[in-house]
């Protein structure tokens, strides 16, 4: 089985800095394992797990990514990751 | 006397006097040779990561604790690098298949990450580059088993350099390196970020010539103008290092009173605003004493993304912005682009002369969708706070007049989609462009309030391109011409019962307080670090001697005639303020 979201980043700097940290932190905590691909830019599945993937996903603001998890506890990884998209990693939107 | 004065860029501000030393940090190399024994050199590999993560924790709590988590955090986005799972998997697979060295396989993995992020074109990712090949020199440095990276000097000094990585900054003995001068780098380097955190000088972009100012020779650095001054006689140091201790003195004293009004000895209050370009900084504003928002730069939203952030993410930017501030005034730019900051998705025309093109409320006008979605926003987001809207770049009655229909037509909006608005919103402009100066009066029939901007005032007035170095020192707005316009502003706007601000660095300059205050100035509105000093500058003089000093600088000749008088007036009424921000 495989858990799939696609989910656009709202944050204005996109997925740099702080939230691309945020985001790796995030989806360490998990056993799946985990991808996000930039549909917004066309970019292959990349390790989420991995800050150099994930800036070079050069994901900006208002693009879309997907996410996928596979594993024990797919389901929660992709929740725990939408929330803290939805919830532009903490800041006022 | 001076041997040689250079130009660079102003990074951090104050002063430091002291033998120049060149550092040359030595990028460490790695040979490359096969391996027979894997497992040890696996071994080696391991150890000399685990000693680079001690490094940066170590290095990322001394942040924390001596300066601010912002400093923190980018030694601890060092570490993750080093925890990485695809550089790391890449970095065994090289060690354990083709069988060669520790130091080879970890530069190849860290290269190929760096040039992967370089690749994309953007200046974030290119800086997040230059990170990886900081850590990557670490990893290489421990596992060549050098203590550090280079010998730094052994007294206190001006450390000279190619330019500097933010390890390099932080690996230089803080009581030795009391200035930093880079012949390359950008004024928004982690590197100078960090300078500044430290509080010690720094001046970038000084040009090859900084690398040939002889090892050992004394030098002066003014990090405040960017200027580094070589070999300088005896006089022009004693004039410098009085000039340092008044600066200590004067910051000491300002920033112990920071949060009390900013009152002349005749009790006058003057207000003194902070310039923001962030949500972050709105916090920061009031923390350093601010009594609102003099300008908040809106650019920020549309920056870095392919698409316009629509009405809906603007008004609750905006709205966050707005509830930190409560009933305190807040002054927002409408959007403030043109060709030399080009943004992608407004496909731009490439312009000869940019600073002279579609810019500022231009091309606001020229792109009505992008305006009323602005508006619509800030009017939304100001409901029941205290919003003052100010359109840049204004040149002539008809630009505000346009811009204000579209005004018009955002409330409009907002009545027929039933919202809630701001109903008693000020409508200003920023008086930048020397035609809106010249009819101030004219202007002020049909504008609210006026604030002035002096990066753009100057440089049109003096026809001196601010990005263009070899002119950039006479777009300056101690020159006579601009403070002479600066007061027909004021005085046209007072006739008609308009209150003026000025949000340009002339405000942010302790210096330049009583010219202003003497001019009638309303709001003085500055980056978050002058405003302990430029209120403690105001608080020296009464409203009629700071008349009689605006009076006598207008009349003087040029830039430096004001300087030098201005500078004697602030010695005379006491300790002086450095026009250092």
């Amino acid at each position: 089985m495989t858990a799939t979201r696609e989910i656009v980043v709202r944050h204005t700097v996109g997925l740099h800095a702080r939230p691309a940290a945020q985001f790796v932190k995030t989806a360490t905590r998990f056993a799946s394992s985990i991808t996000i691909s930039n549909l917004s830019k066309g970019t292959l599945p990349a390790n989420a797990k991995s800050i150099l993937s994930v800036l070079a996903a050069a994901v900006q603001g208002n693009e879309q990514i997907r996410l996928s998890a596979e594993g024990a506890d797919e389901d929660a990884a992709i929740a725990a990751l939408c929330e803290l998209i939805d919830g532009n990693f903490g800041e006022p939107e | 006397m001076v041997a040689q004065s250079l130009q660079g860029i102003a990074a951090s501000p104050g002063i430091a006097i002291g033998p120049i030393f060149h550092y040359r940090p030595r990028r460490v190399m790695a040979e490359h040779y096969p391996i027979d024994d894997v497992d040890g050199e696996i071994v080696r590999l391991e150890q000399a990561l685990a000693e680079a993560r001690r490094e940066l924790d170590a290095l990322s709590i001394q942040m924390r604790d001596g300066i601010g988590p912002r400093e923190a955090a980018i030694f601890e986005a060092h570490r993750m690098f080093l925890d990485d799972p695809e550089l790391l998997g890449r970095v065994w697979a090289r060690l354990q298949t083709d069988r060669v060295n520790a130091e080879y396989a970890w530069q190849e993995g860290a290269q190929h990450y760096a040039a992967a992020l370089e690749a994309i074109g953007d200046n974030h990712l290119a800086a997040r580059a230059a990170d990886v090949q900081d850590v990557a020199q670490r990893v290489l440095r421990i596992l060549s088993n050098k203590t550090s990276q280079v010998a730094g000097p052994t007294e206190a000094a001006v450390i000279v350099a190619d330019d500097l990585a933010p390890s390099d900054i932080v690996a230089l003995d803080r009581a030795k390196a009391i200035a930093f001068c880079t012949a390359g780098g950008g004024p928004t380097s982690h590197a100078v970020i960090l300078s500044k955190a430290l509080g010690i000088p720094a001046i970038v972009g000084l040009g090859d010539a900084v690398r040939h100012g002889p090892e050992g020779v004394r030098a002066i650095v003014d990090g405040a103008n960017g200027t580094l001054l070589i070999d300088p006689d005896e006089a022009t140091i004693a004039e410098y290092r009085q000039r340092a201790e008044a600066f200590r003195q004067m910051r000491d004293s300002a920033f112990g009173v920071a949060d009390q009004q900013a009152v002349t000895t005749d009790g006058v209050h003057v207000e003194v605003m902070a310039n923001i370009g962030s949500v972050e900084e709105a916090a920061a504003a009031l923390a350093s004493g601010a009594e609102g928002v003099g300008l908040l730069r809106t650019e920020f939203l549309y920056l870095d993304r392919d698409n316009p952030p629509d009405e809906d993410e603007q008004t609750a930017i905006y709205r966050a912005v707005f509830e930190m501030m409560g009933q305190r005034p807040v002054v927002v730019r409408t959007l403030d682009v043109g060709g030399d900051k080009p943004v992608s998705y407004l496909n731009m025309l490439v312009e000869l002369n940019p600073f002279l093109g579609l810019r500022g409320v231009r091309l606001t006008l020229a792109r009505p969708d992008l305006f009323r979605t602005q508006l619509c926003a800030l009017l939304r987001s100001g409901e029941g706070h205290n919003l003052r809207i100010v359109f840049p770049m204004v040149a002539t009655v008809e630009d505000v007049i346009a811009a204000r229909r579209y005004v018009d037509e955002a409330r409009a909006s907002l009545d027929a989609r039933g919202l809630r608005y701001a109903r008693q919103c000020q409508v200003g402009i920023m008086v930048e462009v020397p035609s809106a100066a010249v009819i101030a009066d004219t202007l002020a029939e049909v504008v609210d309030f006026f604030s002035i901007g002096t990066n753009d005032l100057a440089q049109y007035t003096l026809a001196a391109d601010r990005t263009n170095a070899a002119v950039s020192p006479m777009a300056d707005a101690f020159h006579p011409a601009v403070l002479r316009l600066i007061g027909m502003v004021i005085e046209a706007a007072h006739a008609r019962g308009r209150r003026v601000g000025l949000c340009g660095e002339l405000a942010g300059e302790p210096l330049a307080a009583p010219v202003l205050l003497g001019l009638g100035l309303d709001e003085f509105s500055m980056g978050l670090r002058s405003i302990p000093l430029v209120k403690q500058a105001i608080r020296r003089f009464s409203t009629e001697q700071a008349g009689s000093i605006a009076r006598r600088a207008l009349s003087l000749r040029t830039a430096s005639e004001v300087r030098a008088y201005l500078t004697s007036v602030a010695s005379q009424v006491g300790d002086r303020p450095n026009e250092s921000r």
